[in-house]
């Protein structure tokens, strides 16, 4: 159990308006993902669920009742700090159990609950340990493991990878997705990584200024942005957005083409272009190209397309799988439903 | 070669000062020392000669001797009980956020720049006089006779005194190590269902021991040679009720000329500071090694 609804939401900080009206509904076992850049009002918005932030007006609902004005601990949710936030002074057994403990349940059971924590965590070898005496990642999967040992409704995630290395920010990412097909428990997490919300969701939810821009599954917000903040926010490289005359040409006040979602050639195409960068990744290779009569537009081409500084290439954009925007930017008609 | 001779310059720079403290602290304690084990006193200044340790004698069967190594401990132990649990206490008052803060923190911290003479005489004369003071005229107030406190509760009236000159220090360390909090731990703390009392036993109070063993030495140090309040208010008295070691050097001293059994006090008093360093340093040192 544990859906959430907040109903008109709103919160004001003096004279700035954070979050200025917001709807949204979270069902229960969803993992959903806040994304947004910084200053978009993502974490505003968890605190404001977890009731470390009072709203300043609309109601929310956990489990269809409404907890608007309860203190943080009566909501049932727990919570996973940017900084882990571990109380440095207790070791990690005492960490995790300190939920139990206010709780008052009895001994023998938070020893349980503690060790069973600990398993699904891989923490057993290091319960007698201080945070201090930790790597990030075990320390993040002890603050993990203090919110799990409360079986609460929904956890909430405050970037909690940020602090990590990318190559460990990979495997925990891994292992929190995989601790939500185990638990099955409502998680809402908060990232400005896009990646992380595109890897990790069931639901994103894309936030600008604190206005919600779209929900949906990740593809969904891949395939069918509905607008021009959504379509540059969520794909990696961002994709090429073209004003001018080659737009108008396509009914549009713009048109978006994601770097995937062009044909390279060295012999022939519709665009004549100039390498400025070629990234080799391997697999992939990303060309930063300035193409003659249009700017500069990022192509992804395969990891074998050997082309380098000055190289001439030519491009041609799949008519398909564009995206048209109007002059407000809002997408004009999904490409997939028929352009 | 480029960090040796930094060394060497840095040693060579800093050896001035590092002599000069050597000499500041040798000297006196090498005098003392000798005139410890000396016949002397300013009432008979030919007659001077070393005296063994009679001085030593003369100091310890002193009938105020053992009282005053008491009045000494039951003043640095009052002082810090006050200071500490009332700087805890003003500091997690300071610590939340209100209209004129900067102002209130001023104001707070203001006892500590009144020099110890000046804030004795202001509670001896205005605040704890029994004829005039605010004191008495509360308890004239509700109809109760004005206590004399200096003649009735010499001691306390001194620790009061004392603990409200060193209340500004301990507020000021407590109210930085309460600000230096991670807030994050204090959200987590309230997520996981702690109230205020035990955010403040399990969160707060670990976290301040640190700040707590800094108060508490620093304090020790200075505690433990009180000396102008006593002088400016009680005099030591009434009979040697609130004389501590520092007073009764002062009183062996100065109002008996006598250097040689002062010396012997000194020296008695630096080695009582001793056995108090290393007792305190076992029971709260290892909170400054984390």
């Amino acid at each position: 159990m544990g859906s959430i609804t907040l109903k008109n939401v709103s919160k004001v900080f003096g004279e700035a308006k954070v979050i200025p009206s917001v709807d949204l509904e979270i069902k229960d076992g969803e993992f959903v993902v806040f994304v947004g850049p910084s200053g978009s009002g993502k974490s505003t918005l968890l605190r404001l669920i977890a009731g470390l932030e009072d709203v300043s007006g609309g109601q929310i609902l956990i489990n269809g009742k409404d907890y608007t004005n309860n203190a943080p601990a009566d909501r049932g949710l727990a919570m996973v700090f940017q900084s882990y936030a571990l109380y440095p002074h207790m070791s990690v057994r005492k960490n995790i159990a300190f939920p139990l403990k206010m709780a008052k349940l009895d001994q023998s059971v938070i020893d349980k609950k503690v060790g069973d924590a600990a398993r699904i965590l891989n923490l057993t070898d290091y319960l007698e340990r201080r945070p201090s005496q930790l790597s990030g990642g075990q320390r993040q999967r002890v603050a993990i493991g203090r919110a799990i040992v409360r079986e609460p409704s929904a956890f909430l995630f405050d970037e909690p990878l940020s602090n990590l290395d990318a190559a460990l920010r990979g495997s925990m990412r891994l292992e929190i997705t995989d601790l939500h097909h185990q638990l099955k428990t409502t998680m809402v997490y908060v990232t400005h990584d896009q990646i992380e919300a595109m890897t990790m969701a069931d639901k994103i939810v894309v936030l600008n200024r604190g206005n919600i821009e779209q929900v949906g599954s990740p593809m969904e917000l891949y395939k069918t942005p509905r607008n021009i903040f959504v379509a540059g926010f969520i794909g990696s490289p961002r994709m090429n957005l073209l004003d001018g005359a080659y737009a108008k040409s396509k009914g549009a006040h713009t048109v978006g083409i994601r770097p995937e979602h062009v044909t390279l050639s060295k012999e022939s195409g519709l665009w004549k272009a100039t390498v400025s960068v070629a990234e080799h990744l391997g697999a992939d290779t990303f060309l930063h190209l300035n193409v003659d009569g249009i700017g500069p537009m990022t192509a992804r081409a395969g990891g074998e397309f050997g082309a380098t500084y000055g190289d001439t290439v030519y491009v041609t954009p799949d008519d398909s799988k564009m995206h048209r925007f109007d002059d407000k930017g809002l997408a004009i008609a999904s490409p997939l439903t028929g352009a | 070669m480029a960090t040796q001779n930094t060394k060497t310059l840095a040693r060579l720079m800093m050896a001035p000062s590092v002599l000069l403290l050597l000499v500041w602290m040798v000297v006196p304690l090498a005098m003392t020392l000798w005139f410890s084990f000396q016949n002397y006193n300013l009432l008979d200044p030919s007659n001077v000669g070393f005296a063994g340790t009679f001085n030593y004698e003369f100091f310890y069967t002193d009938p105020a001797f053992f009282q005053s190594i008491w009045n000494t401990l039951v003043l640095v132990l009052g002082v810090l009980f006050i200071t500490v649990t009332g700087g805890i206490a003003i500091g997690l008052l300071l610590d939340q956020p209100m209209f004129g803060q900067g102002i209130v923190r001023i104001l707070v911290i203001s006892p500590f720049f009144v020099m110890p003479p000046v804030a004795a005489l202001v509670w001896k004369n205005m605040i704890m006089h029994p004829g005039y003071g605010v004191f008495a005229d509360i308890a004239r107030f509700f109809g109760l006779q004005p206590i004399d406190w200096f003649a009735q509760y010499p001691l306390f009236s001194i620790i009061i005194i004392v603990a409200w000159q060193w209340l500004p220090f301990a507020t000021l360390i407590l109210l930085t190590a309460l600000q230096s909090l991670d807030s994050e731990q204090k959200e987590a703390a309230e997520m996981d269902g702690a109230n205020f009392f035990n955010r403040f036993i399990y969160l707060v109070m670990p976290h301040l021991a640190r700040s707590i063993t800094v108060v508490v030495l620093i304090q020790t140090i200075f505690l433990l040679g009180v000396y102008a309040e006593i002088l400016v208010t009680t005099n030591g008295g009434p009979g040697y009720a609130s004389t501590n070691i520092a007073f009764l050097i002062y009183r062996t001293a100065l109002l008996g000329y006598d250097v040689g059994g002062a010396s012997a006090g000194g020296i008695i008093a630096v080695i009582l500071a001793n056995i108090v360093a290393f007792f305190l340093m076992r029971a709260v040192g290892k909170n400054l090694d984390r």
